[in-house]
């Protein structure tokens, strides 16, 4: 039936066609490299710089001027960033158990949701400046525990936010059969709903653990830096990020320190990927 | 509460031990409750207290320069002139050229992940990618001032004559927000029903056809909201940020000129200011609090959108 | 599980923490312009007494903020506070340490110290008023020199900081005009050009840029080898930056006469006196709380005094001369009491 002409046109259109496509798809196989291309070239950058200054000193000795290594730093940042995780999650579980079994659909839990979901992406330096005006200046210091507050409200959003979307997963039937047995509603979220959501809660807890670990911004209000070993959480206290960013900045003109900052920078990312890596690993 | 009574809860024959157990779980029960509401309330109090105390630290400027703070050319410390215009051009700009970058990229990633990648290869691609957002904003920092900026200054002196500016700034956020808005577009992709695309393919579509009259129109809103949620990060990013965007505190209508962002200009400046400069940088993060909740809440708005459609 | 996880690193780490715990230490905080040099004492006075300084370089204004709330022992600034400033908050000041802040360039076709400029050409330049290198006010001050056309690139410091200050107070010295549009200050706003943060980012930018002219304490020059400018000094002189002519510029303070130490040494007289000299200040209360503390501190400056010499003309900073040293000892550490008596008494 078909004439020719339209034959050939036909053709015409379906080499188009698959000229465009295949721009197209080359276009995306390229967008796709593009992105994967950066973490090579960061994590790549990280081992080039920051390997030949890996030693033990690193982990054993304080920041110094001369020499010294970054041991005090990854004590401090330790336990600001378990505080910060302690206070957030206990804060995010409840306030995500909430919204999830008692909130529900109402209109207060939908503002609650919202404005959760806002504070996700609220940017940290913001935090920063909050915790200066209503902790650091009110308390007359700097210290670890504002730095994990700042920390903790950071992290606060990602657990809501997990813990709820977990339990909303738990099976209503589940809960239905415990209320058959006699359960209270206490009984029934803390015994059956949590151990349902329990792998995907860690998971989200591990992912904003990784998070507020790299955190920097936060922490130049609320917890400063020390040199010292510090472990008094009520004082300035030493930390991670911050002595990297003090290394590039002021310490700059001395070449071990900034060795020490990319030897340090490839301990933080390190640690924080395999955080995350391990947070995929939990929710399988 | 006084001692409960439970007509209708209350079994047959229950003894008093057992009627006590029912109360103190009831108890129980409202206290459970009532400490997961005060949870909640804390992250509704949060927000406003964040609002309330820089509202309050930078009463004080917005009082003197009322709404000249916004016009104003420059910022300059030492003479107590706080103009907030050429940092919030710095961060509009440094942002936008982020966006258009990342966009069409995350979007190709995305289409790629969910359309064209073999199986295998789909969940390490996607993690990589992901992974690229675990990287903490310092160590961006760190490679845009010692890697990229040089690196731009070598290829592109004429154009990038200092390695550093809006550009480079750009760049560095475009980066740090691929990871986000690919994920977003991905999820909200994957949402498309299967039967929807494979019929599509069915009757001879190819990828391009498909992505373009078949994936993106229906998931509109979705993709819009993930590239406005990484608008809303590219906004109040500032380690990576305040080593290459050149800190200029005059405004310049630029693109590949030296600029600074609200959040470059707090972490520069707040260290060392006291008075009425630490006022103004107080306000000047109320001001990124706002623009960024603005964003955010429109691409909430977008993406529940998305949800409802589909949900 | 996590839990458990983390309060096992937690405790792990106290206890790994506790077993290089200090057991005493002074806590200070300011001025990021004498960082290196008290960081290196700091580092040598822990090795000789066990007793660790921690001092943390947020900038002079935050040093004068945390010591007026006492949250410090001492705070430290590059400006120093007015005498009656200083009353107010019962605090006394004195110079620990002095340093010397240089113009670097970068210019293909001008050789290592081959550049001579005067105050107010480097304030034209800084306010993006002199475009071009073969500008005829440079050639001017450069006779025989073969200046090219390219363009110049100032490079300052991107936060606020002691440089800035000094660099400011100098160039509001001797141009009017800059006093007016720019003015001094520890973060000011640059009409043109490119911010670079601390001292070594900015010697880096002026490494990379053709055409960049900065500014930065001595040591960064020396270290990175840049081209350092020889300045027109107030006697009409044209003198190279290093620790003589620092020195110079330094030796004619006169600590004795100035109430409450108030001095800032820029554009100093003298024929061979660098122009851009600053002292740096350590700040104390009269009325301490903690004297243990307060007595700690001061014996570190002490031994600072005696002992800090070799270290600071390392980083080529100047040294206080010991006759001021003892000035300061006898006439502002007598004023720093607890409960009424003397907290320093040798």
């Amino acid at each position: 039936m078909a004439s020719h002409a339209f034959e050939i046109r036909d053709i015409g259109l379906y080499r188009r066609r698959r000229w465009r496509n295949s721009v197209f798809v080359f276009a995306c196989t390229g967008a796709t490299l593009f992105g994967v291309v950066w973490l090579a070239l960061i994590v790549a950058e990280l081992l080039i710089q920051g390997l030949p200054g890996l030693s033990l000193s690193v982990f054993t000795e304080r920041t110094m001027m001369s020499g010294g290594g970054l041991g005090n730093a990854i004590v401090g940042s330790l336990m600001m960033t378990a505080a910060g995780t302690v206070i957030g999650t206990v804060v995010g579980i409840a306030a995500g158990t909430w919204l999830a079994e008692y909130g529900r659909d109402g209109k207060l839990a939908n503002v609650i949701r919202f404005i959760s979901d806002i504070l996700l992406s609220a940017p940290s330096i913001i935090v920063g400046l909050f915790i200066y005006a209503v902790m650091v200046q009110p308390m007359g210091h700097f210290s670890g525990w504002a730095g994990g507050v700042a920390l903790a409200i950071i992290l606060l959003p990602v657990v809501v936010r997990t813990t709820e979307d977990q339990l909303g997963l738990v099976p209503q039937s589940l809960r239905e059969a415990a209320s058959a047995l006699g359960a209270h509603r206490w009984l029934i979220v803390t015994k059956v709903c949590y151990s349902g959501a329990r792998a995907g809660i860690v998971t989200g807890v591990l992912l904003g653990c990784a998070r507020i670990s790299g955190e920097t911004a936060p922490l130049i209000f609320t917890a400063l830096n020390s040199n010292q070993w510090t472990t008094r959480m009520n004082d300035v206290m030493a930390n991670l990020p911050m002595t990297l960013y003090q290394n590039m900045t002021i310490n700059s003109f001395i070449p071990d320190l900034v060795q020490l900052a990319w030897t340090g920078g490839l301990l933080l990312t390190m640690a924080i990927l395999a955080l995350n890596i391990i947070a995929r690993f939990v929710a399988r | 509460m006084s001692t409960p009574e439970y007509p209708s809860n209350m079994p047959l024959g229950a003894d008093q031990h057992r009627l006590r157990a029912l109360g103190r779980n009831h108890r129980l029960d409202l206290a459970f409750q009532g400490t997961t509401f005060v949870f909640a309330m804390l992250v509704l109090v949060t927000l406003f207290a964040i609002i309330a105390s820089l509202a309050v630290a930078g009463y004080s400027t917005f009082a003197t320069f009322g709404f000249d703070f916004f016009t104003l050319n420059r910022w300059s410390a030492n003479q107590e002139i706080f103009g907030a215009l050429p940092a919030i051009y710095g961060t509009l700009v440094s942002s936008a050229i982020a966006i258009l970058i990342a966009a069409p990229i995350s979007i190709g990633i995305a289409v790629f992940l969910t359309e064209k990648c073999p199986s295998k290869l789909r969940q390490p691609l996607a993690t990589t990618v992901e992974l690229l957002a675990g990287v903490p904003s310092i160590i961006y920092g760190m490679w845009g001032v010692q890697v990229l900026a040089p690196f731009l200054q070598r290829y592109f002196p004429s154009v990038l004559p200092a390695g550093t500016g809006l550009f480079t700034a750009g760049l560095i956020l475009a980066i740090m927000i691929i990871p986000f808005i690919t994920s977003v577009t991905r999820d909200v992709l994957m949402t498309v029903p299967k039967a929807t695309r494979e019929s599509a393919y069915g009757v001879g579509a190819t990828t391009w056809e498909v992505t373009r009259s078949i994936l993106l129109p229906s998931v509109k809103g979705g993709v819009v909201g993930a590239i406005i949620l990484g608008l809303g990060r590219a906004l109040g990013e500032t380690m990576a940020v305040t080593f290459v965007i050149g800190n200029n505190l005059f405004f310049a209508p630029t693109l590949f000129g030296q600029g600074t962002s609200i959040a470059a200009l707090i972490a520069n400046q707040f260290p060392e200011a006291d008075g009425a400069q630490r006022s103004a940088l107080l306000a000047l993060g109320l001001v990124l609090f706002l623009i960024t909740l603005l964003v955010l809440t429109a691409a909430r708005l977008m993406l529940r959108k998305m949800d409802r459609a589909h949900g | 599980m996590f839990k458990r996880l983390l309060t096992a690193a937690a405790v792990g780490s106290l206890m790994c923490a506790s077993a290089g715990a200090m057991a005493q230490s002074i806590n200070g905080a300011g001025a990021t312009f004498p960082y290196p040099v008290y960081s290196k004492w700091a580092d040598a006075y822990q090795n000789e007494t066990d007793i660790g300084l921690n001092y943390q370089a947020i900038g002079s204004g935050g040093g004068i903020q945390q010591i007026s709330a006492r949250t410090v022992t001492f705070g430290a600034s590059d400006a120093p506070l007015k005498p009656e400033e200083l009353k107010k908050n019962t605090l006394v000041q004195w110079p620990q340490i002095t340093g010397g802040v240089v113009p670097v360039v970068h210019v293909e076709g001008v050789d290592k110290g081959g550049l001579k400029l005067d105050g107010k050409t480097l304030a034209d330049i800084y306010q993006g008023k002199i475009k071009k290198w073969n500008d005829k006010a440079i050639a001017q001050l450069n006779e025989g020199v073969d200046l090219p056309s390219t363009n110049i690139t100032p490079v300052y410091r991107a936060e606020g900081s002691g440089t800035n200050f000094l660099f400011t107070h100098y160039l509001a010295q001797v141009s009017d005009e800059f006093k007016t549009n720019i003015g001094e200050g520890k973060s000011v706003a640059w009409p043109s050009g490119v911010g670079a943060k601390a001292n070594a980012g900015v010697a880096s930018q002026v490494g990379q840029i053709n055409g960049a002219i900065g500014y930065v304490e001595y040591a960064y020059a020396v270290e990175n080898d840049l081209n350092v400018v020889s300045m027109k000094n107030k006697a009409g002189k044209f003198v190279t930056p290093n620790i003589e002519s620092f020195k110079a510029a330094a030796g004619n303070a006169d600590w004795k006469d100035a109430e409450g130490m108030y001095l800032v040494l820029t554009n100093q007289p003298g024929e061979g006196s660098w122009p851009i000299v600053g002292a740096s200040f350590i700040l104390m209360h009269t009325d301490v709380k903690d004297a243990e503390a307060a007595k700690r501190a001061l014996a570190f400056f002490d031994w600072a005094y005696e002992n800090g010499d070799d270290a600071a003309t390392e980083l080529n900073y100047v040294p206080i001369p010991s006759n001021v040293a003892e000035l300061v000892r006898e006439q502002v550490w007598s004023q720093i009491k607890a409960d009424g008596k003397a907290v320093w008494d040798k």
